[in-house]
């Protein structure tokens, strides 16, 4: 992709990097510009520092590019931090009233800002902010009326703050313009209308355009976003929307909602997920169906709150004692984890299990625009075999009827003469509870084939798993989940290198399309896994199910997400014959010191 | 009141499925389910207009028992799937039962969050002192000193008080009951079913097995009734007083009925204006509602 560029802007929480990005992001997307936005922070609310990566570019794009071209850097340690990593032909900006340049890299361009004298000695120290997108705005060649109706529409409602954000902007776009030079490829206009979207709200937005009606929720990042947008929109739409005193009350509540016939759904990370395992199996034994969400997480325990991981596929492979029907599907990108509500709450009503949904940090909190059109869609509602009304058969009526299928006929209550008990108690087909009314060995097995038959439905209703590029080549990359973004750049950077390499990316987890799966690895000299964690959980999950192992292995796990040429030197790594490479996001920029104090080395930040 | 309940008594035995209630002979929860159904019936309400809730323990049992629409869900939780379960269809009438272990310990945090939240639901405890099912050791409301096969020289744990608790979480209406004393009971049912927000009935359900300290004969000897001492339920203050009560004079009865209820959570939340959730045909957003919100990231 020739016509991009990457933009960073660093600061410390709460010094305004957050929404000086979103305005960039909107003032780029309402040209027709593609943004992919990611931010890399630590877990305060003020100080740290926080590095904030665009990538703007004339086509779709899902992932963060390797290098840094043009940055604003809010605070001296940004600067500090980033200027060396700015690629040649490169710009920073910066107040110049208040933080010192350091050396620029060869064909990097500093460009100072005289704030106070732009801006005026009374404005906010925020404006320096404004002033400094003004600027970018103009060195990127960006329009400047773009900026300016961003500014109208998120003040439209204070046309005083609307004109001052205008006018410092502009001072400071005027300003580059007459005094720096711009990046030499400056980005134009193109025809699509986008919509500036995160992760989050594309799973509540997928949730309510499914129909969902009850959310539950703990707070709790990165999964918030999904709570806040229920909790903004939940009233108008209709949406009964619950915070819970704990995960626990979380994924019972939307059981027990679930269960009376609406599509319920929560959302979580890791150690909320920890405490909702006992109702998912409630769900299963049950046949209610449920969307539950986990966003990973750095893990194990607290782990890493505000960093990204794929580290929690073995818990939600496990999220259960006993055998437990339930489906475990990751989306493949911000895109997808809009239309994957919608298979996921047809496929948990159709075969009456728990959906557990797998998102990450990467994908929930990370910004991309998508094309209105491709949002601006009706759902497909299957709600799979239900009784709404009496229908005169409820003399023969059991809950838990041993059909061919194994799906048995949901009558929601409040039907009449349907009524029947659901217990965490094994039970007949009646509902009648096994080992405590009665006892029958017989019965018990029966009635989990009955349950676990609906796998096999399952697997039937799944889309098929699709190979992305040439077909013919003899290394494939296996991905599952939100990896899926930057390994097919990667894939496609080695194929226009002549390594002809393709990649499969999983979405399914549980039910396994092993047949499938097989097929399209069968024979490959390479098969080559790349995923975020350390011990190579989706690697396990691939042999356990395929009998297939990996011939190499490609890992992050240091919180920070892929960036393309990890990908690529990790493949290339591979193919020299190294069976495991461990990556990472090595450059200096990212490291902040170890805060200095009684008996802690201050230097530990060198090992 | 939010309740649907139709106006005609029905026959107790209507409530009554086809398989018996497996408690050990004597067990006081026969007490409970048989009040519940007759209270129901008193009440008229439809079986199918129902949802009967429980957690897990003896007591918790209880859904299997009584024909209407039921989960006999976990361990502890049966408040929050009773709370989703009203949200998704705040039309039902919906209880929830269960022991002392599983309402104030496994599930205590639930208890006073749902009383807090104040859901539109009744929540009765059989409250026996014991750990019945798993053949009895201490619980939250076993007495100091008791012995237990988990407290073979006495529980040293102080005695959780489910009234006071409840009164502080903020519960509108806060009762007592005894499963030896039936018509007593019943009124306290019927009055909790149709207030209209949450409703603890804390009821002395003695084990007969496994706890031979608070026996029926204990509490014979024991409980008076708050209605005989000329008790104002509309008292907050009074009623705090009485819970403290413990020893030669235990009272049961109506502790505390809120005179001025707040709109419970269920009848305030702007999604359940309408008709029960669940009952909806169409889901999913119209089209000019998917296109306002697409919009908000234009």
């Amino acid at each position: 992709m020739e016509n991009e560029i990457m933009v960073g802007i660093g600061g410390a929480a709460g010094d305004g990097g957050a929404s000086t990005a979103d305005n960039l992001a909107l003032t780029s997307a309402r040209q027709g510009l593609h943004v992919y936005v990611y931010t890399s922070y630590q877990s305060l609310i003020r100080g740290g520092h926080s590095w904030i990566r665009l990538r703007l570019s004339t086509q779709m794009v899902n992932n963060v590019s390797d290098q840094v071209s043009a940055m604003i850097a809010l605070n001296q340690d940004s600067m500090d931090r980033h200027l060396q990593e700015l690629a040649p032909g490169g710009l920073c900006i910066y107040n110049g009233d208040k933080v010192k340049p350091g050396k620029a890299p060869e064909g990097v361009q500093l460009c100072p800002l005289p704030v106070f004298e732009l801006a005026g000695k009374d404005a906010l120290p925020i404006m320096q902010n404004t002033v400094g997108l003004g600027a970018l705005t103009g060195l990127l060649g960006l329009e400047f009326a773009s900026l300016s109706s961003v500014f109208e529409h998120t003040f439209k409602k204070k046309p005083q703050v609307v004109k001052a954000n205008v006018d410092a902007a502009k001072a400071g776009y005027d300003f580059a313009v007459k005094t720096y030079k711009k990046i030499s490829n400056p980005l134009g206009r193109t025809g699509a209308k986008l919509a500036m979207v995160h992760g989050n709200n594309m799973i509540a937005l997928g949730a309510a355009n499914a129909g969902c009606k009850v959310y539950c929720a703990y707070p709790m990042s990165p999964a918030s976003g999904v709570l806040h947008w229920m909790g903004a929109h939940g009233p108008s739409l209709g949406i009964c929307v619950r915070q819970v005193e704990d995960e626990i009350g979380v994924a019972n509540m939307t059981i027990g909602a679930a269960q009376m016939g609406v599509r319920a759904m929560c959302a979580t990370s890791g150690g909320g997920f920890a405490l909702m395992t006992e109702a998912i199996g409630m769900a299963s034994i049950m046949e209610i169906p449920v969307v539950m969400i986990n966003v990973m997480r750095g893990g194990p325990s607290t782990g890493l709150p505000t960093k990204q991981e794929q580290g929690d596929l073995n818990q939600a492979i496990g999220a259960s004692q006993g055998d437990f029907q339930r489906i475990i599907m990751a989306p493949a990108s911000i895109a997808d984890c809009y239309t994957s509500m919608e298979e996921a709450f047809n496929l948990a009503e159709k075969f009456q299990m728990p959906v557990l949904y797998l998102s990450d940090l990467l994908m929930s909190e990370g910004h991309m625009t998508l094309e209105t059109s491709f949002l601006d869609r009706e759902f497909k509602i299957d709600r799979g075999e239900m009784v709404f009304e009496d229908d005169g058969k409820g003399q023969s009526y059991y809950r838990y009827k041993d059909t061919p299928s194994g799906v048995s006929p949901r009558a929601i209550p409040g039907v009449p003469n349907h009524l029947y008990v659901s217990a965490t108690d094994e039970h007949d087909e009646d509902g009648v509870t096994i080992s405590d009314v009665y006892t029958d060995p017989v019965v018990r097995k029966r009635v989990v084939d009955k349950r676990e038959r609906k796998m096999q439905g399952v697997l039937a209703a799944l889309p098929k798993p699709k190979l992305e590029g040439p077909a013919d080549a003899d290394t494939t990359i296996v991905t599952y989940g939100s990896t899926w973004g930057v390994v097919s750049e990667a894939v496609e950077r080695l194929n226009k290198e002549g390594i002809k390499c393709n990649h499969l990316s999983v979405k399914f987890l549980v039910p396994f399309q092993e047949k499938e799966v097989t097929e399209i690895l069968k024979g490959k000299k390479n098969i080559i896994v790349v995923e975020m964690n350390k011990s190579g959980q989706f690697a396990r999950h691939l042999r356990a199910e395929t009998g297939i192992a990996a011939t190499g292995h490609v890992r992050k796990y240091d919180g920070e997400p892929f960036e393309p040429k990890h990908v690529v030197n990790g493949i290339q790594e591979c193919l020299k014959g190294q069976k495991l490479v461990e990556t990472g996001s090595v450059e200096p920029g990212w490291r902040t010191p170890h805060p200095p104090g009684p008996g802690v080395l201050s230097t530990s930040s060198t090992h | 009141m939010a309740t649907a309940v139709a106006a005609t008594p029905r026959d107790a035995k209507l409530y009554k499925p086809e398989v018996p209630p497996d408690w050990c002979p004597g067990c006081g929860d026969y007490g409970v389910l048989t009040v519940l159904q007759r209270a129901c019936g008193e009440l008229g309400i439809p079986n199918e207009q129902l949802m009967v809730i429980s957690g897990i323990g003896c007591s918790s049992n209880l859904p299997g028992f009584f024909k209407s629409y039921g989960m006999h869900s976990l361990h502890g939780r049966s408040l929050p799937v009773a709370t989703g379960a009203k949200m998704a269809n705040h039309e039902m009438t919906v209880i929830a039962c269960g022991g002392d272990g599983d309402g104030y310990g496994i599930g205590q945090g639930h208890f006073i969050h749902a009383m807090r939240r104040n859901v539109n639901l009744t929540y009765i405890v059989m409250d026996n002192e014991i750990y019945g099912l798993t053949t009895g050791q201490t619980s939250p409301t076993s007495e100091t000193g008791m012995k237990t096969k988990s407290t073979p020289h006495g529980n040293p744990e102080g005695q959780l008080n489910p009234i006071a608790l409840a009164l502080a979480a903020g519960c509108g209406f806060v009762a007592r009951g005894f499963s030896g004393d039936i018509n007593h009971l019943k009124s306290l049912y019927t009055q909790a079913i149709q207030y209209p927000g949450f409703a603890l009935i804390d009821v002395f359900s003695p084990c007969v097995t496994f706890n031979k300290q608070n026996t029926f004969g204990w509490f014979k000897e024991r409980v008076y009734k708050l209605e005989d001492k000329g008790h104002d339920a509309a008292n907050w203050n009074a009623a705090m007083d009485r819970s403290k009560e413990w020893g030669a004079q235990i009272p049961i009865g109506l502790f505390y009925k809120n005179p001025n209820p707040k709109p419970s959570i269920d009848a305030a939340d702007p999604a359940l204006q309408g008709q029960g959730l669940a009952k909806a045909k169409k889901l999913g957003l119209a089209a000019e509602q998917r296109k306002k919100l697409i919009e908000e990231y234009v």
